[in-house]
């Protein structure tokens, strides 16, 4: 994750915040993370699942009045985040959210940290379980450049999003826009909402589902809800094998 | 063991321990059932309680702490057990916080323990002494507390039977806690500790000077029992890889082994130290009751067996702390608690700090301890409204 501006994480004095702090504290951050905390209503209370150094969620709780707790698995992240202030518990989401009681939190955020997960459907069922709403960004795997890149190297892509080599990368359950779209028909997953990124974080207004957006966009952020008379879809819609 | 040396602990609660007391007249029900009192609690305090009273901070002590918290200790003459941590510019800034730290109920640094006189017979109480529970401790705190005049503590923290303490206060007493940061603790007692609490139990009982608990009406001491228990004991604060890193296999003072039973090694003379001035500064019967109540300690037992209805609805805001080469009180216990505060939505942190120090990290100079407390700290004293200056 990219360092947060110091003033971020840092600024708890409250007295100093005017009119511009919030702008400034907001363009301090990742442009992902800047789209996320726009979709957060002030005073939520917010679960940051994967939240590294606390950049969004110091910007929640200090610019936006959030109740916000975050969750992180680097050790150096979570002590960070608390010698800072932040309400943050070492953890992972495969292990410590089955915890949380339903509809513990407002917004749930799970920003590029879903790729990583060892059980991606679990992780996102118990999302929108403990949330009303769970926000979702992840890398595009099927964006244009990763194709290229495979198609013309025949290496494993790497990207500023997909910063590792493939012998010692965390993302361990990557996918594209397409696949994510699919997994949230077969578990019956809401999308309430859906922005496509391209390589700069600008949004395209692309539909998510359809094959456009799945190769220009880096990256896509997804609002999701349960889905409240949710049938088994998984029956009805199975993965395309190739 | 030829330096054990005689004590300077006393029968009788007349000993001059510098610092405060309150004589608390009303008799206290403990979870033994009995109605015990009148009895002393000895306190220290460091700092100044601000004119809304916001500001006070409960420091609880250890098996073997006492209130001395940032004071030299009134027999050993060594630095207080947590003058890293409490002091002006601190993380516990005396500066800005009101600390009080109290000697726990069974304790044998002023509060009533058995070595005290029961006033009933005139000898010293020993194992006529009810046995008391962390949840004692921690009403006889509360009373404390009360005739202070603090209602809501800005935060109470501790380590290993310390943090045992701030859970029961945040289960008790959640609306008198706004933050609760246990270290290195856990929401009971495992059976591996209770394990080595009998061990020490038995080695004192073992001791023939221990007399059947009598020994300060008799004028012995079971120090032995007492320096054994205290090296067993001290095995388990530290980690295999702080012996090693401290002591590995070199010997203390010669070339070769002497093939006998000296302290060949610098690790026996080690813990021979550590025993023989142990018995020093404390009761052994003290050591059996304050053992015993780490023993029993089970939170989750007091609410149905259920651990997060001990913490159902708090308000507090917790900062649960673990040591990865802590095996006393291993991480898993403090995230077993995590995820009981996670299950009432508690506003919860949780930090695992990598140390080979073992269980006595949090006795220890520890940078990362520091930062991480006092970043909570700030964080909480703005939610509090509490200012720099008063």
């Amino acid at each position: 994750m990219a360092a947060p501006s110091k003033s971020t994480a840092l600024n708890f004095d409250r007295a100093e915040t005017h009119p511009t702090a919030v702008d400034d504290a907001a363009r301090g951050l990742r442009r992902d993370l800047r789209l996320i905390a726009e979709m957060i209503d002030p005073g939520a209370r917010v679960l940051d699942i994967g939240c590294g150094d606390g950049a969004l969620l110091a910007y929640l709780v200090r610019q936006k009045n959030v109740d916000g707790r975050g969750m992180e698995l680097s050790q150096s992240g979570v002590n960070s985040c608390v010698g800072h202030g932040l309400s943050v518990i070492q953890g992972d989401a495969d292990r410590d959210l089955e915890a949380y009681p339903t509809g513990a939190f407002d917004v749930v955020v799970l920003s590029q940290t879903l790729q990583a997960t060892r059980q991606p459907r679990k992780v996102l069922e118990t999302l929108v379980r403990i949330g009303r709403r769970a926000i979702v960004s992840f890398p595009n795997f099927g964006f244009w450049r990763i194709r290229l890149h495979l198609l013309c190297w025949g290496r494993m892509p790497m990207s500023h999003l997909l910063a590792y080599p493939w012998y010692e990368t965390p993302n361990i359950h990557l996918c594209t826009i397409r696949d994510f779209v699919a997994m949230c028909d077969e578990i019956g997953v809401r999308v309430e909402r859906s922005v496509t990124l391209d390589r700069n974080g600008q949004p395209y207004s692309l539909d998510p589902r359809g094959s456009l957006a799945n190769l220009l966009a880096e990256q896509g952020v997804f609002v999701l809800s349960e889905n409240q008379g949710k049938t088994n879809a998984a029956e009805k819609a199975p993965c395309r094998r190739v | 063991m030829s330096a054990l040396t005689s004590s300077h602990l006393r029968p009788g609660s007349d000993q001059d321990w510098p610092g405060h007391r309150l004589l608390e007249r009303e008799p206290l029900r403990l979870d033994c059932g009995i109605d015990f009192g009148p009895f002393t609690i000895a306190y220290q305090t460091y700092g100044t309680l601000n004119p809304d009273r916001s500001n006070a901070v409960l420091v609880c002590h250890a098996l073997t702490g006492d209130q001395y918290v940032a004071d030299p200790h009134p027999i050993t003459g060594k630095p207080g057990w947590w003058e890293t941590m409490v002091g002006p510019g601190l993380v516990l800034d005396t500066d800005r916080f009101f600390i009080v730290c109290a000697n726990v109920l069974g304790g044998c640094m002023g509060t009533t323990g058995p070595q005290d006189i029961n006033p009933e017979t005139g000898e010293p109480w020993a194992l006529s002494f009810p046995v008391i529970t962390v949840h004692d401790m921690v009403r006889a705190q509360k009373r404390l507390l009360d005739h202070l005049g603090i209602d809501s503590l800005f935060c109470v923290t501790g380590g290993s039977m310390g943090g045992m303490q701030v859970l029961q206060w945040a289960a008790s007493y959640p609306e008198s806690v706004f933050a609760a940061v246990p270290i290195a603790a856990a929401a009971r007692h495992s059976a591996q500790n209770i394990a080595f609490h009998e061990v020490g139990r038995q080695a004192i009982m073992a001791d023939p000077d221990w007399s059947g608990g009598r020994y300060l009406s008799l004028g012995r001491r079971p120090v032995r029992g007492l320096a054994v228990a205290r090296m067993a004991a001290h095995i388990t604060y530290l980690s295999e890889a702080a012996l090693h890193r401290k002591f590995g296999r070199n010997l203390q003072d010669r070339h070769t082994v002497t093939y006998g039973f000296d302290a060949d090694f610098q690790v026996e003379s080690y813990l021979r130290h550590q025993g023989s001035t142990f018995v020093d500064r404390f009761d052994a019967n003290s050591y059996l009751y304050i053992t015993r109540a780490m023993d029993y300690f089970d939170l989750a037992a007091e609410h149905g067996g259920a651990l997060p209805s001990a913490f159902k609805g708090t308000p507090s805001r917790f900062c649960i702390i673990s040591f990865t080469s802590d095996w006393l009180f291993p991480t898993s216990e403090s995230r077993e608690l995590v995820h009981a505060l996670n299950a009432v939505a508690a506003n919860v942190s949780f930090v695992e700090l990598e140390t080979d120090n073992g269980h006595d990290a949090f006795l220890l100079h520890e940078p990362e301890l520091f930062e991480t407390l006092r970043g909570f700290l700030t964080g909480c004293a703005e939610h509090r409204g509490l200012t720099r200056s008063w």
